[in-house]
């Protein structure tokens, strides 16, 4: 075996590693569907776990793991992105909380 | 300093600057540079329909949760990821020079797309079946069925375009109009596909499960 399929076959043991992570993953998720617990905690540990999933999918099966500038540059955006959307769950709760069906 | 030194000196400043603008951005080409910010941008726009959902989910009381049985979404999940490492392996062997292999799997990834859609549509066809419409929903809220048929809509809208994008970049690729860097960007564009269908499974289909 040369140098350069090696090099091949190692790049791709790592892809079918982070392929059954994510895959094992997306199995976790719907293991938590199942558990029986809040609507809340659900969502915490689904939104977590599908977080881990991107996470690894942008970083080697997007390849941003090699391009240290471009990760920031798209976390960054992405993250004030997220962020700026956060301000409406207090008007969502107080449709819950503040309504006189919430009573 | 001569004024020869000073020409020169003139001359490599300039030359530096022009480098400095004209040198891509993060090192990475043009055409894929765009599809990262094409790639942002899609995932603002599909954050704020999740967000949306989640608001109008948490702000809704009884909301409905009709899905029995996770089997469906399992296999689709399923799919749509098989199909991003088939992509990946197309991506690989195209920087590895094997033709062949990258067309062969870039249709592989593109049949994969197909299955996911079908299945998507069945699953869709089902609950349409049900009494959920757009503007309607048998077991309370119709914001329920406006929320679910725009949220996977746009992301099987998305995975058709992947598709017919997969089919056209793949052809043009075998026939040497297209090349490696081509398909990477082809991938980037399928690979986010699958990156919010992780997003949509949870939220969508798993937090409305029927206990």
């Amino acid at each position: 075996m040369t140098t350069a399929e090696t090099h091949k076959n190692g790049g791709m043991t790592k892809d079918l590693i982070v392929y059954v992570c994510i895959l094992a993953l997306a199995g976790i998720q719907f293991v938590i569907a199942y558990q029986d617990i809040s609507a809340s905690q659900m969502f915490v540990r689904m939104l977590s776990v599908a977080v881990i999933e991107a996470a690894l999918a942008l970083l080697f099966f997007m390849d941003l793991a090699k391009n240290r500038g471009l990760l920031w540059f798209f976390v960054i955006f992405t993250v004030f992105v997220l962020l700026a959307m956060q301000y409406g769950w207090t008007d969502s709760f107080r449709l819950t909380d503040g309504v006189p069906w919430a009573k | 300093m001569s004024q020869a030194d000073l020409s020169i000196h003139g001359q490599v400043s300039r030359t530096s600057a022009t480098e400095i603008m004209t040198a891509p951005a993060f090192s990475v080409p043009a055409k894929k540079m765009a599809m990262w910010l094409f790639i942002i941008a899609d995932t603002a726009t599909f954050a704020g329909c999740l967000f949306a959902y989640g608001f109008t989910r948490n702000a809704t009381p009884n909301w409905p949760r009709p899905f029995d049985s996770i089997t469906n979404v399992a296999v689709m999940t399923a799919v749509l990821l098989t199909s991003s490492l088939t992509m990946l392996i197309a991506v690989r062997s195209a920087e590895n020079g094997d033709k062949a292999k990258a067309f062969r799997f870039t249709m592989i990834t593109a049949v994969f797309g197909i299955i996911f859609a079908i299945l998507h549509l069945r699953e869709w066809m089902e609950l349409v079946g049900k009494g959920v419409t757009l503007f309607h929903n048998p077991w309370g809220t119709p914001l329920f069925g406006s929320m679910f048929f725009s949220i996977t809509g746009l992301h099987l809208l998305h995975v058709t375009g992947g598709v017919i994008a997969l089919i056209a970049v793949g052809l043009r690729y075998q026939v040497g109009r297209y090349n490696a860097d081509d398909l990477e960007i082809t991938g980037l564009y399928w690979h986010f596909v699958d990156l919010v269908w992780m997003f949509v499974v949870p939220l969508v289909y798993l937090l409305n499960l029927s206990h």
